[in-house]
């Protein structure tokens, strides 16, 4: 396995509050892992500490082998979608565009992405006046762009309509294919069915489970991944209604 | 970090509650020196719209374009740059567009009835004062809201430092100067006007308008200090200071915290 990112011992709390209690964990090249986990299990904290946006108290982070924590120059290879974004009200899409693209400084591929998630008619039209779906659209296509090795999506498709929904998936796939390391948050159980090669399943800030979705399978009798989520997540203690 | 600066000065450029800024300043200064006979006096009245109105609508839209700004923050966040970038990026597009606005709002009126460009020295005091306290109260914004999640905090905390600021140091000023009126307070009241920024920039601009003689004994102790070249670079230091202190904390506490 070709590791790409590697987190060790990473503890986060805030306040009294232990978010990540000592989490371990590797991401290999070429696959999709699923980040599961009920609410406030620690799945965006993980990913925000990830990105440098949470600072972690202890616990290391490497990607490709380097050290990351505290240094900013390693986020050229992050594409991140976060779940909600809100950009600058008063810029136009386009200008949007051309700005992060000059924040980066890397060779875009906007153009490619534009067509995939159907924005062609909505670029010159100002952020504030733009839905929730096309929102997510640009969220995504900023996430995209710069062919970056490393792509996070937190909860990406919620608010895509189906068509752009499908076309994103196929495009993960082939992402996939290329060899990037995606990490997908997701509480859509058959997407992540669909699309994922890893589970890793958090739990009460740790890694409770990481491995294929045949293997969390087998770990209880279920069939359908709902309910074997369910059946951890009540085995544990915890509300299965957050998951359903 | 001149990319951020750019950007978000042109999204701000375009927002309407500078424009109204932006006009504000471009009717009231009209107004004023339209009504009155020479630009001194003029200067006199705009001088209580400053230190009064910059102030506030610093601090008040600092604190407003903080929290609309949270997310895009986010954004850039997530980018290749240093928080250090992002963070002075954003404060200085905010504090120089409200600067431009005033200096236009003023600049403007003041040259079209001023032609001959008498008081001139006066008005580029006046100028550089409002930019200065422009630049302290976003500080005191930026790091205000940074501070309090909640909006509703730091609005009342923006509030109040302005309140403070503007209205009970001057109060606790007097009531210093009537307790201990046996005193001489000449050394008291300089500094406790130089570790105001309203105070002295007020203080600055009087005095350029040489009316300081109607201030009595005070007027002539603080001609003699802020007439002189230490002096005046005492009144600049310090507001510079008022400037860099916030803006540093508010860089240390960005630089840590968690988003």
């Amino acid at each position: 396995m070709n590791t790409k990112i590697s987190i060790t011992k990473l503890k986060k709390s805030f306040g009294k509050l232990d978010v990540l209690k000592g989490i371990n964990l590797d991401l290999s090249v070429g696959s999709i892992h699923a980040l599961l986990g009920p609410n406030g299990s620690g799945k965006s904290t993980l990913i925000k500490c990830l990105l440098g946006m949470v600072i972690p108290e202890s616990g290391e982070i490497l990607i490709d082998g380097k050290k990351v924590n505290g240094s900013w120059e390693y986020r050229k290879s992050i594409g991140y979608m976060p779940q909600i974004a809100h950009f600058p009200e008063n810029m136009r899409i386009r200008e949007l565009i051309s700005m992060i693209k000059n924040i980066r400084n890397q060779p875009s591929l906007e153009e490619k992405f534009i067509r995939l998630l159907r924005l062609e008619d909505a670029l010159n039209k100002a952020l504030k006046t733009l839905s929730g779906g096309t929102r997510q659209k640009v969220n995504a296509l900023l996430a995209l762009m710069f062919d970056s090795p490393i792509l996070i999506f937190d909860e990406a498709t919620v608010g895509l309509d189906p068509v752009t929904r499908l076309h994103f998936k196929q495009h993960l796939l082939k992402e996939k294919e290329a060899g990037k390391t995606i990490i997908l948050v997701s509480h859509f159980i058959n997407e992540v069915e669909e699309l994922a090669d890893e589970i890793v399943f958090i739990l009460e800030g740790r890694i409770f489970f990481q491995g294929s979705l045949f293997e969390l399978k087998s770990q209880t009798k279920e069939e359908n991944l709902e309910k074997v989520i369910a059946e951890i997540l009540e085995k544990n203690g915890q509300e299965k209604l957050e998951y359903v | 970090m001149f990319k951020i600066f750019k950007y978000s000065l042109l999204d701000l450029l375009r927002s309407r509650w500078l424009i109204f800024y932006f006009l504000f300043f471009l009717t009231s200064s009209f107004l004023l020196f339209y009504f009155s006979s020479n630009a001194a006096k003029a200067l006199v009245s705009l001088l209580h719209v400053e230190v009064a109105i910059v102030p506030l609508v610093s601090i008040i839209f600092g604190v407003m374009y903080y929290y609309n700004s949270r997310e895009f923050i986010e954004l850039l966040l997530a980018q290749p740059l240093k928080r250090d970038t992002i963070f002075l990026g954003l404060y200085l597009s905010l504090s120089s567009s409200l600067a431009f606005c005033f200096v236009l709002g003023t600049g403007i009126p003041f040259i079209y009835f001023n032609t001959g460009f008498s008081d001139i020295g006066s008005f580029g005091y006046y100028l550089l004062t409002g930019v200065m306290l422009t630049y302290i109260f976003t500080a005191f914004a930026f790091l205000i809201s940074l501070l309090n999640e909640n909006r509703i905090k730091g609005f009342g905390l923006s509030i109040l430092v302005w309140l403070y600021m503007v209205v009970v140091a001057d109060g606790i000023f007097l009531l210093l100067l009537m307790y201990f009126q046996d005193y001489p307070l000449e050394k008291l009241t300089l500094a406790l006007t130089i570790l105001n920024p309203v105070d002295l920039s007020r203080v600055l601009v009087l005095l350029n308008l040489e009316i300081s003689a109607l201030m009595g004994y005070s007027g002539a102790v603080f001609n003699s200090f802020f007439g002189s070249i230490p002096g005046i670079i005492t009144a600049f230091l310090s507001l510079l200071m008022w400037i860099l202190l916030p803006l540093f904390v508010f860089l240390k506490i960005a630089s840590r915290k968690n988003f």
